[in-house]
């Protein structure tokens, strides 16, 4: 496009610095999805942009509004599709808080690995595309490679392998099948050495260093002040993880770390979700090597009716802060359903991330906020 | 099982500060929220971050209890990374009411508060970009009011834009 007009272009105007508008996506590979950004550029500096999305918005607040408790349940799964564990153990959490009920411990137990399992896949497909976008070719076939392993666990599991509906308000619909251990612990036997090649691949490579250091900056400060969360604030120096803050499902029985880094550049946000990833499969050995009997589903009425009140629970997804806000009237139906996403949250420092550097920057900075257009559109 | 009152340091400054702008201070299922008259917010949640270290802006939200005369719940929610602590700022307003934006506060504000006009038509007063974000621009109506159906749709925007004739 730009060299078309540039050949239409008489020459005096080739030299003049004017802003060049350029519009990237909706339909571009390294949108991740449906994003559409409006550049203005002056030669190959950006001086802004704007993010237009909504493509993939579906009202997913307003049919919970239309559909009962347990009903929505499945809902959520579409929205970040590619953790949707996750995003299900948030609203059922936020739906037990308002119940005033608790999973039984063994139900915990094995919510915890599940999600843990899917934070991998998710960092998993975060990496590969990222990788893809800067140009590395390999990694993303690895990455897929092993998120297969963790897929086939849930589809064991559930039966789903993306959109898996794992968990039900107020515990498990199902009980684990008879080699879930066994299959477990040889993912986390097999997976932190598969971690050491993606690393052996990128870490020390100069070109990956090269594209990545020092580019799509966010402070410490920036980050708070544009509430962004996730492994972008701990990439940035804050030691802030929901897991070890507020912990919920039985987090505080886990030793693990939280990465942090100190520059808040995308190199740093890649160290701190490799290591996020070892941190992983070290909660998950834990968790499975102490799975309780007992039930897997607390007491909860067949037809969930919450009384009247509000509640705002949140949970540490790969991508940060996901947070519920429910609204109970007392009625078979929610009354509102708000769903805090971290993506969207995020995606707004876009912006400030990019503006003042080059164009093919842009790529890289969309990489690494790992967004999900279907949890920015809802 | 209703709300409690909340004692606590925070609450009681907060009472101090702003005496009757504050309705409500309380706490449920272990959650703190206080309710406040609408242009009270933005100098709490100034207070909040600039006083009690409420340094980050999870959230705004509305909810929209049709049949009340101040139909809208305007709900903010903020975190302190210091205090480990979440409290949520509540205020009622009518249909039509402008709140004073918080962008001036947090710049999380920004897309939040397009989002809560996007689907509430809740304008906020001195917002710097004040469009849509989730529907298209030029659509008609706000979806997540509760007076707005779940099959409804912009029957005009419909067919003049998918080319989808009955408009559904």
């Amino acid at each position: 496009m730009k060299a078309a007009s540039d050949a239409n272009m008489p020459d005096a105007t080739f030299l003049d610095s004017t802003e060049l508008v350029l519009n990237m996506g909706p339909q571009h590979p390294s949108t991740h999805g449906v994003l559409r950004v409006i550049l203005k550029l002056d030669g190959e500096k950006i001086l802004g942009t704007d993010c237009v999305i909504g493509y993939l918005h579906r009202g997913v607040e307003k049919i919970a509004e239309n559909r009962t408790w347990a009903q929505f349940n499945p809902y959520v799964d579409r929205m970040d599709y590619v953790a949707s564990v996750s995003n299900g153990l948030g609203y059922c959490l936020a739906v037990e808080k308002l119940l005033n009920v608790e999973a039984p411990p063994r139900a915990q137990v094995v919510r915890v690995i599940l999600t843990e399992l899917n934070r991998i896949a998710s960092h998993l497909v975060w990496l590969g595309t990222h990788a893809l976008d800067i140009g590395a070719i390999t990694p993303v076939f690895y990455c897929f490679r092993e998120r297969e392993e963790a897929l086939n666990i849930f589809e064991k599991y559930c039966g789903a392998r993306l959109t898996t509906h794992a968990f039900r308000i107020g515990g498990l619909q199902y009980e684990t099948y008879d080699t879930f251990e066994q299959d477990v612990k040889a993912f986390c036997d097999m997976f932190p050495p598969k971690v050491d090649e993606y690393e052996e691949l990128l870490t020390g490579n100069r070109i990956w260093k090269g594209r990545l250091t020092n580019v799509g900056v966010l402070t410490a400060d920036e980050c708070k002040e544009y509430g962004v969360t996730g492994p972008l604030l701990r990439a940035a120096g804050v030691k802030w993880d929901l897991r070890k803050a507020q912990p919920y499902s039985g987090y505080e029985k886990y030793d693990f770390e939280i990465p942090i880094r100190q520059n808040g550049d995308t190199f740093d946000r890649y160290i701190v979700r490799m290591q996020e990833m070892r941190q992983a499969v070290r909660i998950i050995r834990q968790a499975v090597e102490s799975i309780p009997e007992g039930p897997i589903m607390a007491k909860v009425p067949k037809v969930i009716k919450p009384p009247v009140g509000e509640a705002y629970v949140s949970i540490e997804a790969p991508k940060g802060e996901l947070g519920y806000y429910v609204v109970s009237d007392g009625g078979v139906q929610p009354y509102r359903v708000r769903v805090r996403p971290p993506s969207f949250v995020n995606l707004q420092a876009l912006d400030r991330m990019v503006r003042g550097g080059l164009v093919a920057d842009i790529v890289a900075v969309i990489g690494t906020l790992d967004i999900v257009l279907g949890e920015v559109d809802r | 099982m209703a709300a409690t009152p909340w004692e606590g340091d925070l609450a009681r400054e907060l009472k101090e500060r702003f005496g009757d702008q504050i309705g409500e201070t309380s706490t449920y299922l272990g959650q703190n929220f206080i309710v406040a008259n609408p242009e009270a917010v933005v100098p709490i949640l100034e207070y909040l971050k600039l006083e009690a270290d409420f340094d980050y802006l999870v959230d705004i939200t509305a909810v929209d209890w049709l049949k009340r005369p101040e139909r809208f719940d305007l709900v903010y929610i903020v975190y302190s990374f210091h205090r480990n602590e979440r409290v949520r700022v509540k205020t009622h307003i009518s249909d039509g009411y402008k709140p004073e934006t918080a962008v001036g506060v947090h710049l999380t504000a920004n897309w939040l508060e397009r989002e809560v006009f996007d689907m509430f038509g809740i304008e906020f007063a001195g917002h710097p970009d004040m469009r849509r974000i989730l529907m298209p621009e030029e659509w008609q109506g706000h979806p997540l009011r509760k007076d707005y159906s779940i099959i409804q749709q912009d029957q005009c925007w419909v067919q003049e834009n998918l080319g989808i004739e009955s408009g559904q």
